[in-house]
């Protein structure tokens, strides 16, 4: 039984799938962001599956970029956070409108 | 069974327990330990398909410095507190409607891999610096590919790394006790009253200015 670039893409599939559901459910935005986090690196899984597939390094370089792009997203989010967090204790992604100008 | 196979289905629980962890656990600090769980499968599923330089980075950059960050922030900000499920939800029905929207994605992505992936898979081959099967070693061809083809694409992102680095400096910086909001309400989350001078910190720093003088002046009539 021999391992293909289906199985990976069908992991790929069901990792993003949990990952939409609990940032639907989720309501702490620090869990929403792992949330952003697991649909990301499932799409990383199936980045590098086709990139083996089709004996391509962009593949490869594509997860690269998803790496950087999800390092800045949780700097910004975490910001968010922090800045949510200072005006009221224990916010949910309800209280985003306390940040409004 | 091959040894691949065995590695990949060990990876797959792996990820799969983790992912689920993640959404299910009920405290933000047990959903950050089942992401480092499924970070390290992805790792160890990069290294069987012999992304050997990803598998490191994705240890080094999610592991070791965005789950750390993640619970940083959780320990700062002491929200730690498990969540409760049965909030009143501000949109009516919304965890059905997101189990439903999960499950459409689910099967719609399985169709769409076991529809496509005749077409899709196994027709394109590259030949030169990009493929996979030339002289070089994993870190060299990525280092080969990434500073010729998309050395555009590499100066944009370090434009998007300062842009994040100013934007959290300015949405974390300190702002004066006169620009606090002055309607200050507990949301639903907020932490239960477990001090007991009554809760926030406000009133437990008022509380310790009453309780102060009294000592205080004591110590200071006897002197």
């Amino acid at each position: 039984m021999e391992v293909s670039t289906d199985w990976y893409l069908i992991l790929s599939a069901v990792l993003f799938s949990i990952g939409a559901t609990g940032l639907l459910i989720r309501r702490n935005p620090l869990v929403m962001f792992m949330c952003v986090e697991l649909m990301l690196n499932a799409v990383n899984i199936s980045f590098v599956a086709l990139g083996t597939e089709l004996n391509d390094v962009s593949g490869q370089i594509a997860v690269f970029f998803v790496l950087v792009v999800a390092a800045v997203e949780v700097v910004v989010g975490l910001a968010l956070v922090v800045a949510i967090n200072r005006r009221r204790r224990g916010a949910t992604a309800d209280d985003i409108s306390v940040l409004r100008g | 069974m091959t040894g691949q196979t065995i590695t990949f289905i060990f990876g797959a629980v792996i990820i799969l327990t983790g992912g689920i962890g993640v959404v299910a656990s009920k405290n933000p600090v047990h959903s950050a330990l089942f992401l480092v769980q499924t970070l390290m499968g992805v790792a160890l599923l990069f290294v069987v398909q012999e992304a050997h330089f990803l598998a490191a980075v994705q240890i080094i950059v999610y592991a070791g410095a965005i789950v750390i960050l993640f619970l940083f922030v959780i320990m700062l900000l002491g929200v730690d507190q498990s969540e409760e499920w049965q909030l009143k939800e501000s949109i009516a029905g919304q965890q059905p409607l997101a189990a439903i929207i999960g499950a459409s994605l689910l099967s719609l992505g399985v169709v769409i891999v076991a529809i496509a992936t005749d077409t899709i898979t196994g027709q394109v081959q590259v030949s030169g610096e990009r493929a996979l099967d030339n002289q070089f070693t994993d870190i060299e061809r990525i280092g080969r590919v990434l500073f010729s083809d998309y050395a555009m694409s590499f100066e944009i992102t370090a434009g998007l790394l300062t842009i994040a680095v100013i934007a959290a400096v300015v949405l974390t910086r300190t702002i004066g006790h006169d620009e606090l909001l002055p309607d200050l309400e507990p949301g639903p989350m907020a932490l239960p009253d477990t001090s007991p001078y009554g809760g926030n910190d406000s009133d437990y720093a008022e509380a310790a200015d009453v309780s102060g003088p009294e000592v205080s002046g004591e110590s200071q009539g006897g002197d």
